[in-house]
């Protein structure tokens, strides 16, 4: 069901500029307004969130070591680095291959039950999700770095290489790209694996579909434009070119599918920072993994630290107990405490 | 635990599959075996004294009730307290919003491998603190409740976090596989610390805590009863080696002060390895006192909220500084290492005495600088560091009936790295040793399914399905090695694992490390052992004219 309607609210967002430019003429709006509103929210909305985050205190270095700690003798015990950091260069090597290349996920298993002479727990290494993953991101992560030649000119020399290496399988004509391939393999892999997976579908919203959807609109209308509609490129960039130079102009060449197109980034925008999709930015923040494992070598201060909060004196230890202390023998700070109450009162 | 089915039995009913309702709807089972019994009200009023204003009403209730007698004001302070942590915790306000729900974390948690249970998905058991998150304080949780997973505070859902949040053992297997490294360690200790607020505990945690602030021990040994104790293991050791060793108490003057888990001065089978410290520094000749003011290594504060840890942890250094030692040896515990390894230095460091210095190692002369700030060592690093230079006079063959394997506890795994120390020091000690399978070990190692204040037998059904993971990574060690013998170093382990294996692995005996040091070390030249630490006769005594005992003939 969360599936269904998260689905249905995608159509329902595609119809909307449809709608509002073929019949209400709001090319304007859809054109400028939502956009540059909805970038707006973005910013200030993932701003705020990153703020919020690091405004909260760290009170303690609780890394989650993965491997073996810097032990006295480094040679007889080698340190883990990249997983058991001890440096903040080390965890920035840690925090790197988290962010770049998934390491955690890299690690996951797969548990099974089965009966062989009795029970066995079996796990086997299961790196589907790591690659589906991977491929979603990367994707993802090309095709926005590749859009930046609509809003820059001259355009960037890496934006050409990386349309080149994209496009190096030549097919069909505009040349295909791999990351639109890529993403819309990656969105549908992961949506897959929400609907069909038990456990995973069990605990998905429709929070946890919408993104999905809303992203595979996006790559599909995206693609639909550059391959089918074959919109007119260069009546785009006056657009794109005006919104980043603040000279707003909608051309008239600019045709429906390239609205559907920039309403649904728009929804996209507007909605990332109130979402999980904040997981980008958080992943920098994970106490978890950006601190070195070092608290017993160096001294960490907990801002709210209450220095009131004080261990149970000694000298009311051995008030309590001073009288059974003394009779077995061990010594006493204050031999008062070790006499008798009725001998004390007599 | 009369009632609880065969192994087995237990396993056949194992279901992964979830249930037909959405887990917001599936109602939750509040009979007996599924929680721990609550706070005796005494405990509570006592901390009360001690620690105002963290305890909500001391009462008699009982979660099998309809009314657990909650104060009026409840979700007010459990609302206010959330919002007060999410402010001063980053991981708490971090692990609300980015968690994806991806899923790599569902099966990594030994109460969900055990139980198929699925709030015991650490996903899930977030999920019911963030669902409460977005619905108090997050505007897209406010309007669309149902579609973002969202709700109010509610009595259901606080009686909902009470069965989850002592369902969890705070072991941190889920944060290492975690994309994001979200730590449900870190949600359990909130949502107790919330939990203690409005007056939901467990007599399991509360009395262990209000006795080691009272005694200075979990189990309240006070201390002329600690020093009966302790003499009596001094009679022991003499028994099975011939040497009356010295056991300093509250002796002023030394440079070395030496705290372990009290666990370990209580029971079979922790006591030979407390014996086995006796005995070795003894053997060393080592400038050390114990203390009975501080003779908690342990901290069940750290299962309780951060102001209690503090306080408990505050009294190893009250006491050095008081008997004058330039540092302290940690013995073998878990969760003990995690607070003195990630929190001590920061809770208390800043009352450390100018007499304190970085261990150092007297009898090799090893500057332990990693260790510079807290000025605390682990007993396992500095046997190592022993055996490296020598020191030890070892003869492993004492311990050739024991077919060694080796538990990672959850502490020393992923809240300090502490992983190759202990297996150099067990390969020393005994000749065989295999290890369990690596997803069962090191920094994936199994929780005992008893940490976080869970050791406790009102649950033991639900220990026991922890304990699968675990348990049958032993058998598996069993059946190919003929592994008899668990060692570990943690002192809840060597409570908890007897009753895990004795139902997944019966016939392997579990054991501390230095208990089969102890069992190693030659006294002096020529020393022969006719028994074990546990006074045992070694194989081969019996009969002075068999020369020849084959390996691994009898239980251990």
């Amino acid at each position: 069901m969360n599936a269904l309607y998260s689905l249905l609210f995608v159509f329902l967002l595609v119809l909307i500029p449809l709608f509002g430019v073929d019949a209400a003429h709001l090319r304007s709006i859809f054109g400028v307004c939502i956009p540059m509103t909805a970038f707006i929210i973005f910013l200030v909305g993932f701003i705020y969130k990153v703020i919020t985050w690091a405004r909260s205190a760290v009170p303690f270095r609780i890394p989650t070591t993965g491997g073996q700690f810097k032990s006295f003798d480094p040679v007889l015990f080698p340190q883990n680095k990249l997983d058991c950091p001890q440096t903040g260069a080390q965890t920035f090597f840690r925090m790197v291959l988290e962010v770049f290349a998934f390491r955690s996920l890299f690690r996951n298993t797969a548990v099974s039950l089965h009966e062989n002479n009795g029970p066995v727990v079996a796990y086997k290494s299961s790196k589907w999700l790591w690659l589906f993953a991977i491929t979603f991101h990367y994707s993802f992560f090309i095709v926005a770095l590749r859009h930046l030649r609509l809003f820059l000119e001259p355009i960037p020399f890496f934006v050409h290489g990386l349309e080149f290496v994209d496009g190096i399988l030549q097919i069909g004509a505009p040349t295909m790209y791999l990351t639109d391939a890529g993403l819309v393999l990656g969105v549908l892999l992961l949506l897959g694996r929400r609907l069909i997976n038990p456990r995973i579908n069990y605990i998905s919203y429709a929070s946890d579909f919408f993104p999905l959807f809303l992203i595979l609109a996006v790559a599909l209308s995206g693609i639909y434009m550059r391959y089918y509609a074959k919109v007119d490129i260069m009546a785009i960039k006056e657009l794109t070119m005006g919104l980043v130079t603040f000279h707003y102009h909608v051309p008239d060449a600019i045709t429906a599918p390239f609205f559907v197109h920039v309403f649904l980034v728009s929804v996209l925008m507007a909605y990332f920072p109130f979402s999980k999709l904040m997981h980008m930015p958080g992943v920098f923040l994970s106490p978890t993994r950006n601190m070195p494992n070092d608290t017993r070598a160096k001294h960490h201060v907990n801002p709210w630290n209450d220095p009131k909060i004080m261990a149970h004196a000694y000298a009311d230890y051995e008030k309590e107990f001073g009288v059974p202390m003394a009779e077995a023998g061990l010594p006493l700070d204050n031999p008062e405490n070790g006499v008798p109450h009725d001998e004390a009162d007599a | 635990m009369s009632n609880i089915p065969k192994a087995d039995e237990l396993f056949k009913s194992i279901d992964y599959t979830p249930p037909v309702t959405g887990w917001m709807e599936t109602p939750v089972d509040f009979s007996p075996g599924h929680w721990c019994y609550p706070a005796k009200p005494e405990k509570i009023e006592y901390m009360e004294s001690k620690l105002p204003g963290l305890w909500g009403p001391a009462r008699q209730w009982l979660p099998s009730d309809a009314d657990w007698k909650l104060p009026p004001n409840w979700k007010e302070t459990v609302v206010n307290g959330f919002r007060e942590r999410l402010k001063k915790f980053r991981t708490l306000q971090l692990f609300m919003d980015i968690c994806v729900r991806c899923g790599a974390c569902a099966d990594k948690c030994h109460y969900f491998i055990g139980s198929g249970d699925p709030k015991n998905m650490p996903v899930l058991r977030a999920e019911l603190m963030r669902s409460v998150y977005r619905g108090e304080f997050t505007l897209a949780g406010k309007i669309l409740s149902k579609l973002t997973g969202s709700r109010v505070m509610e009595e259901h859902v606080l009686k909902e976090w009470f069965i989850y949040f002592y369902q969890c053992t705070q072991c941190r297997r889920c944060s290492l596989f975690c994309p994001y490294g979200i730590d449900t360690a870190e949600m359990t200790m909130m949502a107790r610390e919330l939990m203690h607020l409005v007056g939901l505990n467990t007599n399991w945690i509360m009395e262990p805590v209000s006795n080691c602030n009272i005694t200075g021990n979990h189990l309240g040994i006070q201390p002329h009863a600690f020093k009966d104790i302790v003499d009596f293991m001094v009679d022991d050791i003499e028994e099975v080696t011939g040497r009356r060793v010295k056991a300093p108490l509250n002796e002023k003057g030394h440079e070395i002060l030496f705290i372990t888990p009290s666990g370990d001065v209580f029971a079979d089978p922790g006591i030979y390895t407390f014996m086995g410290y006796l005995l070795l520094f003894d053997y060393l000749d080592l400038d050390y006192t114990m203390s009975t003011y501080a003779s908690e290594g342990g901290n069940f504060g750290s299962f309780t909220n951060n102001e209690v840890m503090k306080k408990l942890n505050a009294k190893m250094y009250a006491e050095a500084n008081r008997l004058g030692c330039k540092w302290i040896l940690g013995g073998e515990c878990g969760h003990m290492w995690r607070v003195v390894h990630q929190y001590m230095d920061t809770m208390n460091g800043d009352t450390q005495g100018p007499q304190m210095t970085t261990p150092k190692s007297p009898i090799t002369g090893t500057v332990f600088d990693t260790a510079a700030a807290t000025k605390m060592l682990h007993i396992v690093e500095f046997t190592a560091d022993l055996i490296k230079h020598g020191k030890l006079n070892l003869d492993p063959s004492r311990n050739d009936h024991l077919r060694v394997t080796f538990h990672d506890s959850c502490n020393p795994a992923r809240g300090m790295g502490l992983l190759d120390e202990p297996r150099y020091v067990l390969k020393h000690v005994c000749n065989h040793f295999f290890e369990m399978p690596p997803q069962t070990t090191r920094e994936q190692t199994f929780c005992c399914a008893g940490g976080s204040g869970l050791n406790t037998d009102e649950i033991m059904e639900i220990r026991l399905r922890g304990g699968l993971p675990r348990g049958n990574a032993l058998r598996y060690v069993q059946e190919k090695h003929g592994v008899n013998l668990m060692a570990c170093i943690c002192a809840i382990d060597r409570a908890t694992l007897i009753p895990l294996a004795d139902y997944w692995a019966p016939g392997v005996t579990i054991s501390g490390t230095h208990e089969l040091v102890a069992n190693a070390l030659v006294l002096e030249e020529g020393e022969v052992r006719k028994m074990d630490m546990r006074q045992e006769p070694l194989p081969g005594v019996e009969d002075e004219d068999d020369d020849w005992t084959p390996p691994n003939m009898e239980e251990a």
